[in-house]
């Protein structure tokens, strides 16, 4: 980041939430989206499909990122083997087709895995944007419980409704065990 | 979790994770044998044990790099030794991981949730334990990159026609995407080591390996995704290595090999002798680490009832292969069938239906099944019989095949039990490593199946 840019950085992340138990933490996460926030984030230490619902979550394109990998796998894996056998390095075996299509499955079925596995486990990670060492979030002393048993919701102050005071007041509402401010 | 049908005490078992058990506890206790537990003296001890056993692989590959693979009791007929035996036994123990942390994933099978680390770990080690035999097989294994396609000044290409160029595709593949599937799963279990560990040189070694994961709902949502497709894509995989390594036999036309019903009796073999190994792993590591509140009595039961079906699949597989003899009306293989059951190589046929068909059926019993020290024997006796399964399928095939003339007796030599002995030793030497850096139990899953991990929430309302 350019020194402009720190400059004009806001001094608050945004305010961070605690909640003792799973429930509290999906609750707080619908009325949270219900309130018209957008820019916010739960945390937990296990994945939660009611969470996903409550917060609209439906990115799909790890999916579709891994047919297209898959694809080319399969299509490589293909040309590979074709290209070997009939121009690089053709063998006239009784006169038999070079391009021996079932021979070749089982090279096309492993690089169409192989690929398809690479782009779902890659995608992943880049589309979550890891690695990451530094965020926001680990400014936040009892944050480190959201690993391993502690809930967390984090609203940020780039949200267009944030305010320092009313998100305070909106997020004691929702019966936190501890309300936090987070440094950038 | 409470059990959503009430079974019969003839059927239950117990839960499948002790119920006094809360997030932070689970995590604490799986956390702290990595972060906390002492260096014990029997932990030291196992460890020089392997790494004793693990010599064995130095030394044996350093001779037979210095005179070659005339070192080991392969011959002419009998081109195939110990290298293949072993490789094949090998991949086939990695399977069960997969399998447990894949197809168990996609049937939604909880109980999986505290084994499927280990599993993967056994995955890892094992087929890199399979790989060094292949390559130590071409006599010249600094040549091995030959395998590969590449651009080279010889204008060489490999034979995509060949199963041993599927072989490299399937094996390499396969480790590939093992090693993916685990580190993608160890991911939020790192970042627990990281937070709560106390000692920086851990801070600094699990924050960056866990990547800076945080947990975020939406990071959990891809990676979920994620999970579910590497779990789809590890499936098909699994079956079509162990079928392409029994395309190395049926592609063949040796007696004995030359069969249709090798891919599926190899998948359900490998699966067989995976999940014996996983009962021989689990059994003491649960018992050395307390660990019987989570890898309950459940588990045990269920592995064990897994072992039984494909043992029973793999009983199938040896009367058709018998019946195949016989019906083929073909008189090579009807030698083979009664040369393999009578001939120079009998008892290792015999002794293998004793460990593979006759000792598993002991685990018709509740009783057998819920006993760690006799399953633990059972356990063992399938190991040796699922090594003996490919030693009659590699040597009483090839030792005799059409020609009387070309017929020879294989027996290993010291080299080969060396190199043998040696992969066990480096096998146990990543175990012992793993289980005091890395934790042995995927602690985000086992807090998912915890009551008090459920959600009682509709449309923003607490329901309970």
């Amino acid at each position: 980041m350019s020194s402009h840019a720190k400059e004009t950085a806001p001094s608050l992340y945004g305010l961070m939430a605690e909640f003792a138990t799973p429930t509290e933490l999906v609750v707080a996460a619908r009325r949270t989206r219900e309130a018209g926030f957008r820019k916010f984030d739960a945390f937990s230490p296990y994945p939660m499909h009611e969470l996903d619902e409550a917060m609209d979550l439906h990115d799909n394109r790890v999916a579709k990122f891994t047919f297209i990998g898959g694809l080319c796998g399969c299509v490589g894996g293909f040309s590979l083997a074709s290209w070997c056998a009939a121009v690089a390095y053709p063998l006239n075996i009784g006169g038999r087709p070079l391009i021996s299509v079932p021979m070749f499955i089982p090279v096309t079925f492993e690089c169409t895995i192989l690929l398809a596995g690479l782009t779902a486990a890659i995608s992943m990670l880049v589309m979550n944007g890891l690695p990451s060492p530094y965020h926001p979030v680990f400014n936040v002393d009892p944050f480190a419980g959201a690993s391993r048993s502690k809930f967390f919701l984090c609203i940020e102050s780039a949200d267009p409704k944030f305010d320092r005071h009313a998100t305070e007041n909106f997020l004691a509402g929702l019966n936190p065990s501890e309300i936090a401010e987070v440094a950038p | 979790m409470a059990q959503p049908v009430e079974l019969p005490d003839t059927i239950y078992v117990g839960p499948v994770i002790d119920e006094s058990h809360s997030i932070a506890s689970v995590s604490d206790k799986v956390g702290n044998i990595v972060l906390k537990r002492k260096i014990t003296l029997g932990w030291t001890f196992g460890l020089f044990i392997a790494l004793g056993l693990l010599q064995g692989v130095a030394a044996g590959s350093v001779w037979l790099f210095m005179k070659g693979v005339g070192v080991w009791g392969i011959n002419i007929p009998n081109g195939w030794g110990f290298a293949i035996i072993n490789f094949v036994w090998w991949i086939g123990i990695g399977h069960a991981g997969t399998l447990i942390s894949a197809v168990l994933l996609l049937l939604n099978q909880s109980w999986r949730n505290a084994i499927n680390r280990f599993a993967e770990a056994m995955t890892l080690f094992a087929v890199m334990c399979a790989g060094m035999f292949p390559v130590l097989h071409t006599g010249r294994p600094w040549l091995a990159y030959w395998m590969l396609p590449f651009p080279n000044t010889m204008s060489l290409w490999p034979q995509f026609r060949s199963p041993l160029l599927w072989d490299v595709f399937a094996v390499s593949t396969y480790l590939t995407i093992s090693a993916v599937f685990w580190f993608v799963g160890l991911l939020p279990d790192l970042a627990t080591l990281r937070d709560t560990s106390t000692k920086r040189y851990q801070q600094v070694i699990y924050g960056m390996l866990s990547m800076g994961w945080r947990g975020s709902a939406r990071h959990w949502q891809r990676y979920e995704k994620a999970s579910l497709l590497l779990a789809g894509l590890a499936t098909p995989l699994v079956v079509s290595v162990h079928t392409v390594v029994s395309f190395d036999f049926a592609v063949s036309i040796i007696p004995g090999w030359h069969t249709t019903i090798f891919p599926p009796y190899f998948v359900a073999g490998a699966i067989y002798s995976g999940f014996a190994m996983v009962l021989t792993l689990m059994i003491p590591v649960r018992k050395f680490y307390g660990l019987d509140d989570i890898i309950t009595m459940r588990h045990l039961n269920n592995m064990a009832k897994v072992t039984l079906a494909t043992g029973l699949v793999v009983a199938y597989g040896y009367i058709m292969e018998a019946f195949f003899g016989y019906f083929s009306a073909d008189k090579y293989e009807r030698y083979m069938i009664w040369n393999r059951m009578f001939g120079a190589y009998a008892p290792f046929y015999w002794a293998l239906i004793f460990c593979n068909i006759i000792t598993p059926q002991f685990l018709w019993s509740k009783k057998i099944r819920t006993s760690p020290g006799i399953l633990w024997i059972i356990s063992i006796i399938v190991n040796i019989g699922m090594w003996l399964e490919r030693f009659v399928i590699v040597i009483t095939s090839l030792h005799r095949d059409f020609l009387p003339s070309s017929w020879g007796i294989y027996a290993p030599t010291v080299w080969d039990w060396a190199v043998y002995v040696g992969t066990i030793g480096l096998f146990m030497t990543l175990i012992f490593l793993f289980v005091r850096v890395l934790p042995m139990i995927t602690i985000f899953e086992l807090r998912m199946i915890l009551p008090s991990a459920e959600v009682h929430e509709k449309k923003g309302v607490v329901t309970r």
